[in-house]
Parts: C-alpha cells; sequence; structure tokens
C-alpha cells in the first residue's frame, strides 16, 4: 500500500466540518488528485459535507485585479480585521504557473505572513495550471471544502480583462483592486468588457494623488450603474502599507452578503456559482459541442440551478455521461 | 646613500570579528590589536542585529554564534573594557539597530570620558542594501530610511569624524551582482539616501557638503581583479560627478570616494579549501594597485570561509596577508601605474556607462526605494546569480577543486580535533541569557519605563531618534526592548524575494527537460503535481542557496512554496500542512542547523505530518550531518553540491520511496 492511500470520505468529511486542520489539508490535496479513484472519493467527500454551510453559511469572496495591485497585502489586512472581529479565515490564493516548466512558485503566501502562526487562519496556494482563465478547476470543490470549517473564504487571483476575472461568477461577493494611475481597468469597465464587480478599492492611497486621481475616475465610470441583480458597486480606497481604509472595505464586503441575504438571494448565488462552473468545466473539455449537446447554455443554466444539491464532481461526471456517445 | 624611499600609509587593517559574549570578543579584540591590527571590525550576532533580546524564542540558537551578543550597556561596556574609546577607530557592521548600537557606543564612551567630538568609525547604516541581501533589516523601507538619516544628521553635528552610513556593494556581488550592477545600485542607493537627509531639512544647505563628505562605501573585490580594479575606478569618477552635480559639492575633499572592502567570499570554496588563500591574494589587489582608487581600510576573509567561522590563528593568517602586501612589497612607493592606460581607461568607461543606464532604469521607476520594494532589484540579483551558477554547474565558469582539477591529496588543514573552524561553546546562549537577567533585576524600572515612553513620542514626533537612544542606552534599556518599542510604531516588513524570474536558458536543456519529465511523471502517479516547501528557519538570512534552489526546482517542474527569510520552525510547519507539500527543504547556513531541526521537527510532530521527509543544505559540518541525519534527515547538501540537477533527482527519489515508488533511472 502507498501512503497515498485514500481517506474514508464521511470521516475526512465530518473532520473537516469539525475544523481538524490536518483533515482539511488532506481534503483540499485529495480535490486536487487526479486519479480516478481518488475523483470518486472526493465526489463522495463533498457530498458528505454538511449541506448549511454549503448552501447559505459563511462569505465566499472573490478578489482580483492586475499584477502587482496589491491583492495579498490588502488580502493580509483584511485577515486581521476580520480575526479581530472574531471571523475564522481560509485563503485560496492563485498563481500562475510556468509556461515553459510547468512549474510554479508559489508567492501569494509571503505577503500574508503575518498570519503564520494563527491556527484560525488557513492558506492554501494552487498553481492555476493553463487551463481555466485566470482559475484552476479546483478552486470552486476547495472552496466548498473550505466553506465547512471556515466563516470566510478569500479567493485570490490574477485578473483584468473579462476572461481572467471569471472568479466573479464563482464566489458570492467579487473585490476588484485597481492599481492607481493605471487606466487599464477603467477602460474595460466602459467598454463593458469587465463585469462589474462588487466592491471596487483602488489600493495604495498612501502614495497620494495618483490614487485620489484613479478613484474619482472610476466613480465617474461606474456613476449610478448597477449589476443584473441591482447591487450598486461601491469604489473605495485603501492602503494596504498603512492599514487605512481596511474596516471599510470589509464593511463593504459584508453589506454585500447581508444584501443577497436580505434579498434571499444567497442560496441562489451559490447554486448558480456551481451551475458557472460546471458549464466553464464542460466548455473547458468539449467545447461548444458538449454544450449544445445539453441543450445549450440557457437550457443548461436553468436545469442546473433547478437542481438539488450535488457535489460539483459528481453532477460534472452525470453531464459527462450524457454528452459521450454511449458505446 | 640612497635617500630612504617615501612610501605611502597603509591602509586600515582590520579583522571582522566577534563571538560568544562580549568578555571573550574584548579578549580577542585585545589580542587581535597587539598583532598589529590598527582598527576594529565587530560582528554582532543575529539577534542583536535583528532586535532581539538573547532570550527571544526567535533567539534560539544564535545567541553568540556568528557574533558577539550585546544586549545592553553593560555588554557594550564589557566589549570595549580596556579599549580607550576616544582613541580607536571601530567598524560596527549594524543596520536595522545602528541608532541603538551607536547609542550604546556613545554611552558607554561618555562613561569612559571621552566626547562624542572624539570619536571615530563607522556605522554601516545601510538598510536598503539588507532588503537585497543582507536580510537584517526589521521595518519597512520607509521608517528604515528615516532612521538611515537620523544617524547621519546626528553624526554630521556632534560626532563629526563618524562615518556615519557605508553604502555597501559588498553584499549585492555575495548576492550575485555583476560590476555594473554593484556600481548601479550602490550609487543609486546613495541617491535615496541623500535626498532623504536633503529633504529632512535636518542639515540646512550650507551644511550639505559636509554630509555628502561623510559618505563612505563598503565594496567587494572579486577574483577577476582587472576588472574589478576598473570598478573602483569608476566607482570614483561617478561619485566625483554625483556629488558635484547633484548635489553641489564644491570641495574635491569632500567629494572624495572613500571605501573600505571586504573581498569576495562567495567564490571561496569547500572543496580545497587551501585555493582560497591564493583568492583572497588576488581580490585584494583589486582594491590596492591602483593609488587612485585604494581602499582605506581592508578586512579579509580566512582559508576556511566556506567551511565554517574562522579561528584565531586562521584570521591571523588573513591578517598577516594584508601586512605582507603592503610592507614586503614596494606597492606603496609608486604613484597610479594605471593612469594613462588605454586599456584601464576603455574598461572603466564601458563599465561607467552600463551603470548610468541601469541607473536610469531605477530613476525612471521612481528610485531605489520603490525599485527595491517593486521587486525589481532583487529579481536582477537573483538573474545574476542563477546565470553565475549555471555557468559553475555547465564548467563555463571555472572554480579550481570545485568543477576543474578535483583530484587532491588529503589536506592536512583540515583535520585536527576542531575540523579546521571554530565552534562557539554552546554554554554561551544559556550564560548570556543569566547575564541579561542579572542585568534587567538590577536597573531602575522607573527609568526604563520613562525613556522608552520618550522614545515612542520621538519615533511618532518624526524628531531625530539619537538622543532618545542614549537616553535609553543610560537608563539600562535593552535591545529587545528598544526594538519591539519602534516595531510597535514603524510596522515590521518582508522583502520580495526575487524569486519569480522567466526561466533560465538551461532549463530548456536536455538535462532540465528529462528531469522535468520524470517530475510531471511522479506528480501524476501521486494524483497532483509535486510541490516543495524550500524553509528559512530562525534568524539566518543567507538567501542565495534557498533562490537557487527555488528557481531550479520551478524550472524542473516542481511547484514552490516559497516564504523569504526568518521563519519560526512553527509558521514552517503550518505552512507545510496548509500546501500540502510532498518534501521540506531547509536552508540553514548561520550554524543553528542542530537546533533549528530539532524544533522543526517537533512543529511537524505537533501539526501531524511526522515523516515528511525534509532535507538540509548550507553550512553544515560533516560531524553535524551525521547527526542530522540520525534524527531524521533524509539529505543534507553543503557548498561542494553544485549539481543542482543532481540535487533535483535526489529530492525526486526521496519523494518517491517516501511514498513506496521505485527510484527513477539516473539522469
Ligand atoms: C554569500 C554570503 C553572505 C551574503 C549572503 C547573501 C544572501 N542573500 O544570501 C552576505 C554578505 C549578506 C552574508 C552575510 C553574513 N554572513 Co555570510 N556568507 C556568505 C558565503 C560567502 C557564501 C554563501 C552563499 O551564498 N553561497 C552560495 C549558495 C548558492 O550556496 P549555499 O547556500 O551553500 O547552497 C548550496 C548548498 O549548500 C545547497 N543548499 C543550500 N541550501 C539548500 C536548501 C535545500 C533545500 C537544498 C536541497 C540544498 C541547499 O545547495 C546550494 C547549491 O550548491 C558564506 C561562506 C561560503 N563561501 O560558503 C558565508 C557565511 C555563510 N556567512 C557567515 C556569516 C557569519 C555571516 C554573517 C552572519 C556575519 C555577521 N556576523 O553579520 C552575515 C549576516 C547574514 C545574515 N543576515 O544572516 C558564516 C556562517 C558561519 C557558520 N555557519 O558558522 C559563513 C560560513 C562565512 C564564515 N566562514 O564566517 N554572507
Ligand atoms: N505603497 C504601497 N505599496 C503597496 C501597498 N500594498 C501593496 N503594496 C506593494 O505592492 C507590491 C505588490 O503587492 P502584492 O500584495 O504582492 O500584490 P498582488 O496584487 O497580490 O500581486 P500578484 O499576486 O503578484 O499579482 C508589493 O511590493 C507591495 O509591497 C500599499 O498599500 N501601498
Ligand atoms: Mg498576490
Amino acid at each position: 500500500m502507498t501512503r497515498t492511500a485514500l481517506p474514508e470520505p464521511a470521516a475526512l468529511a465530518f473532520a473537516v466540518s469539525a475544523r481538524d486542520r490536518l483533515a482539511l489539508a488532506q481534503a483540499l490535496n485529495l480535490l486536487d488528485d487526479r486519479r480516478p479513484a481518488a475523483r470518486q472519493c472526493a465526489a463522495a467527500f463533498l457530498e458528505a459535507l454538511p449541506a448549511e454551510k454549503q448552501e447559505g453559511g459563511g462569505h465566499l469572496i472573490g478578489i482580483t485585479g492586475p499584477p502587482g495591485a496589491g491583492k495579498s497585502s490588502l488580502t493580509a489586512a483584511l485577515i486581521q480585521v476580520w480575526r479581530r472581529r472574531g471571523l475564522k479565515v481560509a485563503i485560496l490564493a492563485v498563481d500562475p504557473s510556468s509556461p515553459i516548466s510547468g512549474g510554479a512558485l508559489l508567492g501569494d503566501r509571503l505577503r500574508m505572513h503575518a498570519s503564520g502562526a494563527d491556527r484560525e487562519v488557513f492558506i492554501r496556494s494552487l498553481a492555476c495550471r493553463g487551463e481555466f482563465g485566470g482559475l484552476s478547476a479546483e478552486v470552486w470543490p476547495m472552496s466548498l471544502a473550505m466553506l465547512a470549517a471556515f466563516d470566510v473564504v478569500l479567493v485570490e487571483t490574477v485578473g483584468v480583462g473579462q476572461k481572467e476575472i471569471d472568479v466573479s461568477k464563482m464566489t458570492d461577493t467579487t473585490c476588484f483592486v485597481a492599481q492607481p494611475a493605471s487606466g487599464d481597468s477603467i477602460q474595460f469597465l466602459k467598454a463593458g468588457i469587465m463585469e462589474i464587480p462588487h466592491v471596487i478599492v483602488v489600493n495604495k492611497e498612501d502614495i497620494g494623488m495618483a490614487a485620489r486621481k484613479t478613484l474619482s475616475e472610476l466613480k465617474t465610470t461606474l456613476g449610478r450603474r448597477t449589476d443584473a441583480d441591482g447591487w450598486q458597486a461601491p469604489a473605495l480606497s485603501a492602503s494596504a502599507a498603512l492599514g487605512s481604509g481596511i474596516e471599510a472595505l470589509a464593511d463593504a464586503l459584508d453589506s454585500h452578503r447581508q444584501w443577497l441575504l436580505e434579498r434571499g438571494q444567497f442560496a441562489a448565488r451559490r447554486r448558480r456559482c456551481q451551475a458557472e462552473w460546471l458549464v466553464k468545466h464542460l466548455r473547458e473539455e468539449f467545447g461548444r459541442y458538449g454544450i449544445n449537446r445539453l441543450g445549450g447554455e440557457a437550457v443548461l443554466f436553468a436545469e442546473l440551478t433547478d437542481a438539488p444539491r450535488r457535489s460539483p464532481i459528481a453532477a460534472y461526471d452525470d453531464l459527462r455521461i450524457r454528452i459521450l456517445p454511449q458505446d | 646613500m640612497t635617500p630612504p624611499i617615501k612610501r605611502d600609509k597603509p591602509w586600515l587593517m582590520r579583522t571582522y570579528s566577534g563571538h560568544s559574549s562580549a568578555k571573550a570578543s574584548n579578549e580577542l579584540y585585545r589580542t587581535n590589536l597587539s598583532k598589529g591590527q590598527t582598527g576594529l571590525s565587530v560582528a554582532f550576532d543575529l539577534p542583536t542585529q535583528t532586535g532581539y533580546d538573547s532570550d527571544h524564542p526567535l533567539a534560539r540558537g544564535e545567541v553568540g554564534k556568528v557574533g558577539v551578543p550585546i544586549g545592553n550597556i553593560s555588554d557594550m561596556a564589557a566589549l570595549f573594557d580596556q579599549i580607550p574609546l576616544g582613541q580607536m577607530n571601530t567598524s560596527m557592521t549594524i543596520n536595522a539597530t545602528a541608532a541603538w548600537l551607536l547609542a550604546l557606543y556613545v554611552a558607554v564612551a561618555e562613561r569612559q570620558g571621552a566626547t562624542p567630538a572624539q570619536l571615530q568609525g563607522t556605522t554601516q547604516n545601510d538598510i536598503l542594501k539588507e532588503y537585497l541581501s543582507r536580510g537584517t533589516y526589521i521595518f519597512p523601507p520607509q521608517p528604515s530610511v528615516r532612521l538611515i538619516t537620523d544617524i547621519i544628521a546626528y553624526t554630521v553635528k556632534h560626532i563629526p569624524k563618524w562615518n556615519p552610513t557605508n553604502i555597501c556593494s559588498y553584499h549585492l556581488q555575495e548576492a550575485g551582482a555583476t560590476p555594473t550592477q554593484e556600481l548601479a545600485y550602490a550609487l543609486s542607493t546613495a541617491i535615496a539616501i541623500l535626498d532623504a537627509v536633503r529633504d529632512s531639512g535636518q542639515i540646512g544647505a550650507e551644511g550639505f557638503e559636509q554630509v555628502v563628505g561623510r559618505i563612505s562605501f563598503f565594496v567587494n573585490a572579486g577574483i577577476r581583479f582587472i576588472e574589478e580594479t576598473c570598478k573602483m575606478r569608476a566607482f570614483g569618477e561617478m561619485w566625483d560627478q554625483l556629488a558635484q552635480k547633484r548635489y553641489g559639492a564644491q570641495s574635491e575633499e569632500m567629494r572624495r570616494f572613500r571605501y573600505g572592502v571586504q573581498v569576495n567570499s562567495l567564490g571561496l570554496t569547500e572543496a580545497q579549501p587551501e585555493n582560497n588563500v591564493q583568492r583572497i591574494v588576488l581580490e585584494m589587489l583589486g582594491v590596492s594597485l591602483s593609488k587612485k582608487a585604494r581602499a582605506r581600510a581592508i578586512q579579509l576573509p580566512a582559508w576556511n570561509e566556506a567551511l565554517g567561522l574562522p579561528r584565531p590563528w586562521d584570521q591571523q593568517w588573513a591578517l598577516r596577508m594584508q601586512q605582507v602586501l603592503s610592507f614586503e612589497t614596494d606597492l606603496l612607493e609608486y604613484g597610479d601605474i594605471f593612469d594613462g592606460s588605454p586599456v584601464i581607461a576603455a574598461k572603466v568607461k564601458s563599465l561607467v556607462e552600463g551603470a548610468m543606464a541601469e541607473m536610469a532604469r531605477v530613476q525612471e521607476q521612481g528610485g531605489m526605494v520603490q525599485a527595491i520594494e517593486s521587486g525589481y532589484v532583487k529579481r536582477q540579483l537573483v538573474t545574476s546569480h542563477t546565470e553565475r551558477m549555471r555557468a559553475i554547474e555547465r564548467g563555463d565558469l571555472k572554480i579550481v577543486g570545485l568543477n576543474c582539477y578535483r583530484e587532491t591529496e588529503v589536506s592536512p588543514l583540515t583535520g585536527g580535533v576542531d575540523s579546521g573552524i571554530m565552534k562557539v561553546d554552546p554554554r554561551a546562549e544559556r550564560e548570556q541569557i543569566e547575564r541579561l537577567n542579572a542585568f534587567r533585576a538590577q536597573r531602575n524600572a522607573t527609568e526604563v519605563k520613562a525613556a522608552l515612553a520618550n522614545l515612542t513620542e520621538t519615533a511618532r514626533s518624526g524628531a531625530n531618534i539619537m538622543p532618545a537612544s542614549i537616553l535609553c542606552a543610560h537608563a539600562g534599556v535593552t535591545t529587545g526592548e528598544w526594538s519591539q518599542t519602534l516595531r510597535d510604531i514603524f510596522g515590521e516588513y518582508r522583502a520580495p524575494t526575487g524569486i519569480d524570474i522567466p526561466a533560465n536558458d538551461d532549463s530548456r536543456g536536455a538535462r532540465a527537460v528529462a528531469i522535468r519529465s520524470q517530475v510531471t511523471q511522479t506528480g501524476a502517479e501521486l494524483g497532483r503535481p509535486l510541490r516543495l516547501l524550500i524553509g528559512k528557519p530562525g534568524l539566518d538570512g543567507h538567501s542565495n542557496g534557498a533562490e537557487q534552489i527555488a528557481v531550479k526546482g520551478r524550472d524542473v517542474g516542481f511547484e514552490i512554496v516559497y516564504e523569504g527569510i526568518r521563519l519560526t520552525p512553527e509558521q514552517i510547519a503550518k505552512a507545510a500542512l496548509e500546501e500540502g507539500v510532498h518534501l521540506i527543504g531547509l536552508s540553514v547556513l548561520s550554524g543553528s542547523h542542530v537546533e533549528m531541526v530539532e524544533d522543526v521537527f517537533n512543529q511537524l510532530d505537533q501539526v501531524g505530518l511526522k515523516g515528511l521527509p525534509v532535507v538540509i543544505g548550507g553550512i553544515i559540518p560533516e560531524s553535524d550531518a551525521a547527526l542530522l541525519k540520525e534524527r531524521g534527515i533524509a539529505a543534507v547538501y553543503t557548498p561542494k553540491d553544485i549539481d543542482m540537477n543532481g540535487i533535483m533527482v535526489d529530492i525526486l527519489n526521496l519523494i518517491r520511496k517516501h511514498h513506496e515508488l521505485p527510484p527513477v533511472a539516473a539522469i
């Protein structure tokens, strides 16, 4: 027997919900494991996680923005605020991998170092291995596992244009971090290339003028626009370096969660996230052909958001079987 | 009868030293002075350099190891017992806590009856290069620049013969910098610091020339001694221009490029260590041959540099090299022997041009502080060092005894009971903690509290930090207390690691490709990509090895988690768990490997990762390697293991073995 023997799914799910850190680490390893037997085990594990946390509990946040904008530094600062508020925090940090070697340097952890000894903070890095836009296919299932044990789960990804901010479709609340003096994000917003995030924050306000200017431009661009659900995104400014504006940022993120809850949209959004993940995953594997075989995108989304809760892996395997010609 | 030949005065001769305790170091200094050494160069231990008291958990294993522990005024007084500070010239390699150690020095001098105006010496006080190479920074760049500025402003006014900052290119070369990069980054640092002093308003325009004149440099001299000679001439020319054009220094005296040297140690080998003697002597030529660009002070490493700490005899041998050069040879009898040489002039010109171009790139990014914060400069250094390592690995850069002419007789130098290095008595740490406790018990707690409150107030207000620090010194504040007060106000910082550089061409080479495919294959067998955690436990700031292993690992297909220097064993175990790594690679060069390994294993046990393979690399004497393996370390690597691809194959096989898979065939 090799030492990578698969865990017993129900016991693992139980231990994860009881916030056993070693169990969570093993669960994340399992969700990363591509061997067929591991996939089955992972599906059973996800199925065995208690439903409440996944449908209505916790807060799943995406943080995205251009390289070097300060996503990790802001995350570090947010962690401190959340911890002071008594919340337990898990982070999934997605870094690009080397196109040449397939290897990766997972560097976001460094900036979140201050939480390095806190047992109520759990940070897992992920290499986005080429596929899945700026995301990694493991992000959604891993988020579910983390939600079972932590109050706030935050996913960091690099993103500027449309494709890269896909994280916004797989989280409750998305925060876009803008780089002062860089017009790119504003252009993308204006042109409608980039979907409007739920919260926009201009980081590095400590550098002064440039940050203030970017903030006011963003405010003008956003105007009174709302997203499809009617949420109007606030634009804030902060400095991860000075720790300024972080409480307000945490508040803004939480307002969006409250807003979803008050309007009874929270569970629906989580289902939508899973549907988005499934469709994206199918598109990666089968292209438009696959989606069409299942009746096209609109039909598929309707079907998936209505369906009873399933683990994403099991749901995916079912869809796959429906696409693949039977022999 | 021929008249006696007029000889130039030789440079200051120093030996960088300090260990165990203030008392033991004081004895060593007095012996060194009696052997003809003309100045002191103090090496502090890592807790002192990073602002921790000897009993702080992070200090474990490091107290008195690589330097002398100075925790308060009584240690400082013991260090200079019977050494009259009014007459001595003392160089202190101290940076983040420079203001504090200078305060202690001033306070002890006052107690000896000397006035600040009499004091001569140097505080290294270049915190910017700490972020790039040396690693003993504490605070973020902005407050660090403020501390540097405060020391400069204070000494120019009150200790006029002091060299308040030694801008260092030495450490940049030790982290892989090319001569051009050394020139560019040292001078960019000088700009950042002088601009900050000017903008602080502490010195009026009329006194500014004085400030420019007090700036000195600490440089490196590598084995390519002709190029190094040219580098020194380039430094002189560029500094002269900068001082004149940017800072309006009129007098030639104030524009002179004054520098001290430690010669290159990165190229000193563990293999056939006796060859290091030739290297050191040749390197000394680069900073002494050209009279125009000759060093003011020289300190040399010892032949056993790559084995461990030097013993008094090893240091004496290094001092004698300087004495032979200056007293036996005719070097000091001539004017500049390179003036008028077109070959030298052309080389100098090309170095100046290259450096100017790089300085412009730094200025475009907003200056040195910004280029450090963004990680740009560190990435440039890691890139250069990676190229150097690959050249050694390929055999293009020849290092005798290491990658060519490797056959050797057994060296008589490394035999003997101490295997040729100095071992610090393990009791030193405990005794230092006892002294610290005794000191704390006898001081006046109210005075200490008041002095610290005053320090807090000063740090917040932006007033010069020195007077408040000197008050703290007299009151009996400890190194840890002074530092913690400022940590609470300024915050702490982690510098960019610089390892996020593009893959080197060698990673497309046949061997790297073959290893990569095995790494991917094993990842598939185990279900997910292979992950390594590269960890630097303790206060050790030597990051070169960890960086090179990280970049190499990425290039052969591993996923690498590396969080930079100065982690606690607890943080390492926590990261290993959270990141689901397949193996941990520790890197320790400071000599605290035994304690660190023990602590890391304990922590791994606690998080439930007992049995996870752990390897270690660094300065690890053979006898300790055996001990570490007994304790469960899977493999030990030292500087002679230059086959980085080979190390990667080893690591792969260790992971395979752990999972009961057969090893891959030799690659
Ligand atoms: C370069 C250097 C520096 C540079 C470091 C730059 C940097 N950012 O790394 C500078 C100038 C800053 C420096 C400073 C100091 N240094 Co120093 N330094 C060296 C030197 C000359 C070379 C080390 C090096 O970088 N080699 C190149 C790298 C690539 O080699 P390496 O780390 O050995 O790695 C190889 C293997 O060991 C192995 N490996 C290493 N780590 C790992 C990890 C894994 C996972 C694996 C698989 C393999 C592996 O693989 C590598 C490939 O071959 C050594 C002496 C020597 N020649 O070895 C002294 C030395 C290490 N320094 C020493 C000291 C004392 C200091 C100071 C503490 C002095 C002081 N009192 O202030 C300071 C402070 C540093 C600090 N903050 O801790 C001592 C340590 C003494 C001891 N262990 O007993 C040494 C041995 C010199 C001496 N004889 O006195 N230093
Ligand atoms: N001046 C200033 N610099 C900041 C601030 N926040 C982050 N930085 C700096 O910006 C750089 C990038 O910060 P990160 O937090 O790593 O940014 P990131 O967006 O996570 O970067 P990637 O993950 O590499 O895309 C670092 O050098 C930080 O020190 C801030 O508030 N002010
Ligand atoms: Mg980041």
